[in-house]
């Protein structure tokens, strides 16, 4: 099973993103669970959302505390929260960030690997404002193939109706651009 | 089969009240129940169901609104969560005793104060002597399943009453998942259209929810706990053809490794699929242990209880509810009155936890397992219960 | 002779407890409730039938000669017809006498 942890602000579409990669994941024939963290809607607040994919009935419900994945949509989140808490020895922590990876990871003294991706500018370029979630959607799927990229197209179209062209150049440029640190 | 898709467990709800081709909803809306209901409206907005949509000003008035549909003989739905349910409580009782058939999703939340929006079982405890068929559903599929379910048995002539359906709050409702959807022609073959043994009518008038002094009162009310006690035969035989048509088969009680262990977990709603998890951790450890959960609320099903423990020498029982004063939990409760004096009674130990969606991993059932093992060994009458994960117990 | 409603056992009673036939509460004695008979003196009566319209019990009749009386069966006794009658042709008479 893998275990991934989103870690966004409030309306920045991380229940979405782990909405949008369990329903791929789900057209694929396997098992998909997303949720988010439960409380009242706080727009810009720091918010957590999870997803599993297996191939086998997910049958845990507790929240994620030991991910195989950390996906940060936000990056001033990284200096805020910690983000790695309990990542896996081989984990990935895939972040939105202006910076290198390895700025990134002198600066917050990361072990696991990491990939970095520019989300605000490619968001702010592609659908003229800085909503991540589709983008980083492209860096996570550069860093670990949990699902494939065709799969996650129509999930997409279906949650974004006019707007998914734009958000699906996003998400195919991240995934171009993204920088693999591992 | 029908299409297998990922959708919020409370979308699917809302598509399987379609798929019952219900006539009326009425509803208030109260969180965590909110999308069921959202989505519900925007059904019957874009002409995809056809009913009735009762924007009512609160819940009181959402049951009050079912009551009179379902005394019509039309198809009526609802849902709410925890002071939803305290505002409509007067007529949650009364529509049972009315023997009216409805179909109502509790997305379990905690009773304030104080004010919690999370999940727990405090506001189905609330309405456990309501009179209501009551089950509960482990994860989405089960959700879907049991709306249809849940119309079936409380219109099968021989039951006539209304069905609760408990459903995790967040935990459950709010989760993506897949659920696969029954074909039109399966729901059909399984839900007959709604033939009332009475309804009002100005052809055929009758008077419903008179006054009944000391004389009669007895008598009605033996009648409806009769009819809630005999509605299990109709119960198990609604899951069966449940199974024959979609291939899933559904139990009062769920075991799982439970036929050889000594220690049995018994656990009510979505929590027995993480803790069916503990179970193989434990069983990997060489612990001999296994899980009962609980579907069948009301009518509690104490012949399967005695019969599925027979062998098991303890019990752990999780509640994730309190019974303020009372020793225990009340699934606790109910269990050692089932229990109470049978050949070979297990000892009964009893956790509280998960309230007010307080996470409870694998790891924590691991240690109620482990704490359950001291207990029993010292001395397993001196504590009833036992708050697990309280600061300061 | 049918079983009054508190014969019935639990297995006989309708489900819900609803009540089949409609308009049974004509079935029910109220006129022993009374302790005052309204008696009518007809050279007085003018047959205007106010007593019947205000009577709350549905409890006066009128008869072949176009006069009105109550039908003890169901009168309470109540006087209402007595004290709304325009010519004061009705008189409220001890049940005793």
């Amino acid at each position: 099973m893998l275990e991934i942890r989103l870690h966004g602000r409030g309306g920045q579409g991380a229940v979405t993103s782990a909405e949008l990669l369990a329903q791929a994941a789900i057209k694929e024939g396997k098992y998909g669970q997303a949720f988010p963290s439960f409380g009242p809607e706080r727009r810009g607040a720091p918010v957590v959302a999870f997803c599993r994919i297996d191939e086998k009935q997910i049958k845990i419900r507790s929240n994620i505390n030991e991910p195989d994945i950390v996906l940060v949509l936000d990056p001033s989140i990284l200096r805020i929260v910690d983000v790695a808490a309990g990542l896996k020895g081989d984990g990935i922590l895939v972040t939105n960030t202006k910076h290198k990876a390895d700025e990134i990871r002198k600066e917050l003294n990361l072990k696991c690997k990491l990939a970095v991706v520019n989300a605000n500018g490619i968001a702010r370029e592609e659908l003229g404002l800085p909503i991540t979630n589709t983008t980083m959607l492209g860096a996570l799927l550069k860093a670990k193939a949990v699902v494939s990229p065709d799969s996650l197209i129509e999930p997409l179209r279906e949650r974004f109706g006019r707007i998914a062209e734009k958000n699906i150049r996003a998400f195919k440029r991240a995934f171009k651009e993204t920088e693999l640190a591992f | 089969m029908g299409k297998r898709i990922g959708l919020e467990v409370s979308l699917s709800a809302a598509e399987a009240v379609k798929m019952a081709d219900v006539d009326c909803i009425a509803a208030y809306p109260i969180t965590p129940q909110t999308h069921i209901v959202e989505h519900l409206s925007e059904l019957v907005n874009n002409g995809e169901l056809d009913a009735e949509f009762i924007p009512v000003e609160s819940e009181h008035s959402a049951m009050s609104v079912c009551a009179g549909i379902a005394a019509v003989g039309a198809r009526a739905f609802t849902c709410t969560s925890s002071q939803g349910l305290a505002l409509m409580n007067e007529i949650v009782h009364i529509v049972s005793s009315m023997r009216l058939p409805m179909v109502m999703i509790l997305a379990n939340r905690s009773l304030s104060a104080p004010i919690s929006i999370w999940n727990d079982h405090t506001d189905v405890m609330s309405v456990r002597d309501c009179g209501w068929v009551q089950v509960f559903a482990n994860n989405g599929q089960e959700v879907f399943d049991h709306v249809l379910f849940g119309y079936r048995v409380a219109e099968s002539e021989k039951v006539m009453l209304p069905v609760m359906i408990h459903v995790d709050g967040f935990i459950l409702t709010h989760v993506i998942e897949p659920v696969e959807f029954w074909e039109t022609e399966q729901v059909e073959r399984y839900l007959p259209e709604f033939k009332p043994v009475h309804a009002l009518h100005p052809d055929r008038p009758v008077t419903m929810g008179c006054i009944a002094g000391p004389p009669i009162f007895s008598e009605v009310k033996v009648a409806q706990d009769e009819a809630l006690i005999q509605s299990k035969s109709e119960i198990i035989s609604a899951w069966k053809e449940l199974g024959d048509i979609v291939g899933r088969n559904y139990k009062p009680i769920e075991g799982y490794k439970h036929e050889d262990a000594e220690t049995l977990f018994i656990t009510q709603g979505c929590f027995g699929e993480t803790v069916s998890l503990a179970v193989d951790a434990l069983r990997d450890e060489g612990k001999s242990v296994g899980l009962l959960m609980d579907r069948l609320w009301r009518p509690f099903p104490f012949e399967e209880f005695r019969q599925a423990v027979e062998n098991a020498k303890s019990l752990i029982v999780i509640d994730r509810a309190i019974s303020y004063g009372g020793q225990g939990g009340p699934l606790a409760l109910d269990l050692r009155s089932a229990l109470y004096k049978e050949k070979n009674e297990p000892i009964i130990t009893n956790f509280i936890c998960g309230l007010a969606s307080r996470d409870v991993t694998i790891d924590d059932f691991k240690n109620i397992y482990n704490r359950s093992m001291e207990k029993i060994k010292v001395n397993p009458r001196e504590e009833d219960f036992e708050y697990y994960g309280v600061r300061g117990k | 002779m049918a079983k009054t409603k508190t014969d019935l056992s639990w297995q006989e009673l309708e489900i819900g407890g609803i009540v089949t036939n409609p308009g049974n509460a004509a079935e029910y004695k109220t006129g022993d409730w009374r302790s005052l008979r309204p008696v009518w003196d007809t050279k007085r009566c003018v047959k205007c039938g106010a007593c019947y319209i205000f009577c709350p019990d549905a409890a006066i009749e009128e008869t072949e000669e176009g006069y009105f009386e109550a039908n003890l069966f169901h009168c309470k006794g109540c006087g209402i017809c007595a004290h709304e009658c325009p010519t004061q042709s009705i008189t409220m008479v001890e049940e005793e006498e």
